[in-house]
């Protein structure tokens, strides 16, 4: 797999870039959510599922995965030329984030052969959904203490507690939990274990969360004497904790082997600049405003930074005094970056900044207010921003825990 | 959308990066820099020796001048880890000078000018004046056509760096109301032409010098077709080269701050668990890293027209916000230490608005980026 056709590579991705014009639908008729994470309708659901499936179908999807489990078993070099070639046309997002980036890859690194076979095929066509279960309402940041309780009976563990922000938790099948399977350890991280965990038994209840928006997107999930077969662990008992940290290895980009695609998209710099120049300021385009200027031209150098840095990672020489820095920092950078550019977005507006979705009158739909609001799922979820800070300034540059 | 860059790194850049950590790390430890900062001369002739016989100063000098021909591109790992070790001398200078000749100078001038500065004879540029602007071509020094067939001087050029070690300076005057550039040997200034000044970056040297009278033959002048193509290019080769130093500077003050950080006790633990001091550090090196990418995409994108331009302000602006902040910082959290002269925080404070000062800041790039951009 090491060596391919730079020939095929070529015809494959003109293909894709094909497939994916004629196949993109700009206007679906409603407002599709900027991330997996905004996923507020049954309509929204249904659409993006059936999306994914057939992308999938298609062949620009897990190309890169092997092929005994359900992927394209290709280099992964076609993958990363369908994923621009999604980009290029427009694609709306992969709902299944989950996952695409976080259980498929840990389990084609650390999972079993039957976990491999059971789960990869179903993650890729979206036929199951899958959620996560870390944090908790007592234990958001702190993840190494969370409480929710396995205990060993017979063939299964039974499950007790409550996990929350579960993302997709109404429509997911599965979900990657992390539970305490012992409390008496000298280490609060030895007491945890790593489940894949069946959401659609007995015992398992989710419950909405109507989120800053107005919006449904989260639940809280509660388990009841929920039973989880004893075969479904990853890695061993009490290795839970080691299982969650490389999983979030997955997540920030630090490791790869994701299927592809894309869960997120942006507010762009460049969307910005078109507001900039359809808004007011003293009867004059308020790109014209010294100030708005400043400022336009500050966010465009940030985004070519983001930019830049992903790029980066690509060349190790120029990485080499400190190798995980790019990746560590760029949930930092970009979730930063994302939730200020909107706010900026938000005071081109000038007295349509006060509309919200719903009103005729509101600027693109209420695009940007929504999109500042939901902006905060990333600078909180996955690890807040300040957490980021104190895994760079520990991990990175090697400063003493707080 | 615009094309913003994009990044690359040559085999070339890769072994010059290694090459010149590992030169300028052993020949520039801080006990040397600081002992240089009291020489007069401000640089060590024997590493300049070295830093010759290495190539360095022709890397950019095309093969048929006598230099490798290969790109700025490749000058700016080396001037990164000089940057970085702040290492003194008049690399710079002469890097840049050669570049004016490239740009602006007659075919006879480059084969009688370029094999001698790839050899190591130091030359500089004259550019700045009173009228403190960072546009090269508001110029009001003169150069006069006399009777015998030679060109007069006048005016006074400030900052002009390395001006005492140098052979050449190459200046920007106004001749016959079009901006040129003329050489002018060194031997041929009085001794009072020349004034060495106090500025803030104490491991440089700069100098005043008077050009009132100073006469030079006509074939001193470069092409004078070409005198605003020069300026521009050197303006822009310049902050390249600035943001490069300054990213091995940024880096060199973070890590200097972090080992305070992780040895410094205070109330009972290391400061560095703190997080107002640990965010914003980590702030800090984030910054650093984002103007490392900017400046690598700079360096790859530098000749390209109009993306090249637009990478090479962002790498400046970025370099110059990340510098300041890191060495700012820096002082403020070595609390009563950072205040003294020994704390070597003051060496990065000091050059970073040594660099801001010199080409154009932060403000003044963003200020043209917004021309170019929006």
């Amino acid at each position: 797999m090491t060596e391919f056709d730079p020939q095929d590579l070529k015809a494959y991705a003109e293909a894709a870039d094909a497939w994916f014009k004629e196949h993109v639908n700009p206007d679906p008729g409603f407002l599709l959510p900027l991330t997996f994470m905004e996923v507020g309708t049954d309509q929204q659901f249904h659409f993006l599922r059936d999306w994914q499936n057939k992308v999938f179908e298609a062949g620009y999807l897990g190309a890169a995965w092997p092929k005994a489990y359900g992927g394209g078993g290709m280099h992964p070099a076609f993958q990363a030329e369908a994923t621009k070639a999604m980009r290029r046309n427009g694609s709306p997002i992969f709902l299944n984030a989950i996952g695409l980036n976080w259980t498929g890859p840990l389990l084609l690194d650390m999972g079993t052969e039957a976990q491999r076979t059971k789960y990869i095929k179903g993650i890729l066509s979206a036929e199951d959904i899958w959620c996560q279960g870390f944090s908790e309402p007592e234990n958001g940041s702190d993840l190494g203490n969370a409480q929710t309780k396995a205990v060993r009976a017979g063939e299964h563990y039974v499950v007790n507690g409550s996990k929350i922000w579960t993302t997709l938790g109404k429509y997911a099948r599965y979900m990657i939990l992390l539970a305490r399977t012992r409390t008496d350890t000298s280490r609060k991280y030895d007491g945890l274990t790593f489940f894949l965990a069946p959401m659609k038994i007995e015992g398992v209840e989710t419950r909405p969360i109507k989120k800053l928006t107005g919006e449904h997107g989260f639940t809280q999930t509660f388990f009841r004497d929920a039973q989880i077969p004893a075969d479904e662990i990853v890695g061993v008992e009490g290795g839970g904790w080691k299982v969650a940290m490389r999983t979030l290895e997955f997540e920030r980009g630090a490791r790869g082997g994701q299927a592809g695609g894309y869960v997120a998209v942006g507010s762009n710099a460049w969307d910005v600049l078109e507001l900039a120049k359809k808004m007011n300021r003293g009867g004059k385009p308020a790109l014209e405003d010294a100030s708005v200027r400043a400022r336009m031209v500050d966010f465009m150098i940030e985004i070519q930074s983001n930019a830049l840095c992903a790029q980066r990672t690509g060349f190790g020489p120029l990485n080499t005094d400190r190798p995980t820095g790019l990746a560590l920092s760029s949930k930092l950078m970009n979730t930063e970056f994302a939730r200020r550019i909107n706010e900026f977005a938000i005071s081109l507006t000038g007295p349509s900044g006060a509309y919200y979705v719903g009103d005729k009158n509101a600027v693109d739909g209420g695009w940007w207010t929504r999109s500042y609001l939901n902006s905060f799922s990333a600078t909180i979820g996955g690890g807040t921003s300040q957490i980021q800070r104190n895994i760079v300034g520990e991990h990175v540059l090697g400063l003493p825990k707080s | 959308m615009q094309d913003l860059g994009r990044l690359g790194f040559s085999e070339d850049q890769a072994t010059l990066l290694d090459v010149a950590t590992s030169f300028c790390s052993a020949k520039s430890p801080i006990s040397k820099v600081r002992r240089l900062i009291e020489d007069e001369t401000g640089h060590d002739p024997d590493i300049w020796r070295e830093i010759v016989e290495l190539g360095w100063l022709g890397i950019a000098i095309p093969e048929e001048y006598g230099g490798a021909g290969l790109q700025l591109a490749e000058v700016v790992p080396v001037m990164e880890q000089m940057g970085r070790y702040l290492l003194a001398g008049p690399f710079l200078s002469a890097t840049l000078a050669a570049q004016a000749i490239l740009a602006g100078a007659t075919e006879d001038q480059k084969r009688t000018l370029l094999p001698k500065l790839a050899e190591g004879q130091i030359a500089t540029l004259a550019l700045c004046e009173a009228s403190d602007d960072w546009d090269l071509v508001n110029i009001a020094c003169t150069a006069q056509s006399t009777a015998s067939g030679t060109l007069r001087l006048s005016g006074e050029k400030r900052l002009v760096c390395d001006a005492g070690s140098a052979t050449t300076l190459i200046a920007s005057v106004m001749h016959e109301g079009r901006p040129a550039l003329v050489l002018v040997d060194r031997s041929s200034l009085g001794p009072k032409a020349l004034r060495r000044e106090t500025i803030i970056d104490e491991t440089r040297r700069a100098w005043s010098v008077t050009l009132d009278g100073v006469e030079v033959a006509t074939d001193a002048m470069l092409d004078p077709a070409r005198a605003q193509a020069a300026l521009r290019h050197i303006h822009l080769s310049a902050n390249l080269l600035q943001s490069a130093e300054m990213c091995g500077g940024t880096q060199a003050v973070i890590d200097y701050t972090l080992d305070y950080l992780k040895t410094r006790v205070q109330f009972g633990q290391l400061i560095g668990a703190y997080q107002a001091l640990k965010h914003p550090t980590v702030d800090a090196y984030v910054g650093y890293e984002q103007a490392r990418s900017h400046l690598y995409s700079a360096a790859h994108c530098f000749g390209e027209q109009g993306v090249g331009e637009i990478a090479t302000r962002m790498a400046k602006a970025q370099a110059d916000a990340a510098m300041s902040f890191a060495a700012d910082r820096a002082i403020q959290f070595h609390g009563g230490f950072g205040f003294t002269y020994d704390c070597d925080a003051q060496l990065y404070r000091r050059r970073a608005i040594w660099h801001a000062s010199q080409f154009g800041d932060a403000a003044y790039h963003k200020a043209k980026l917004a021309d170019l951009l929006l």
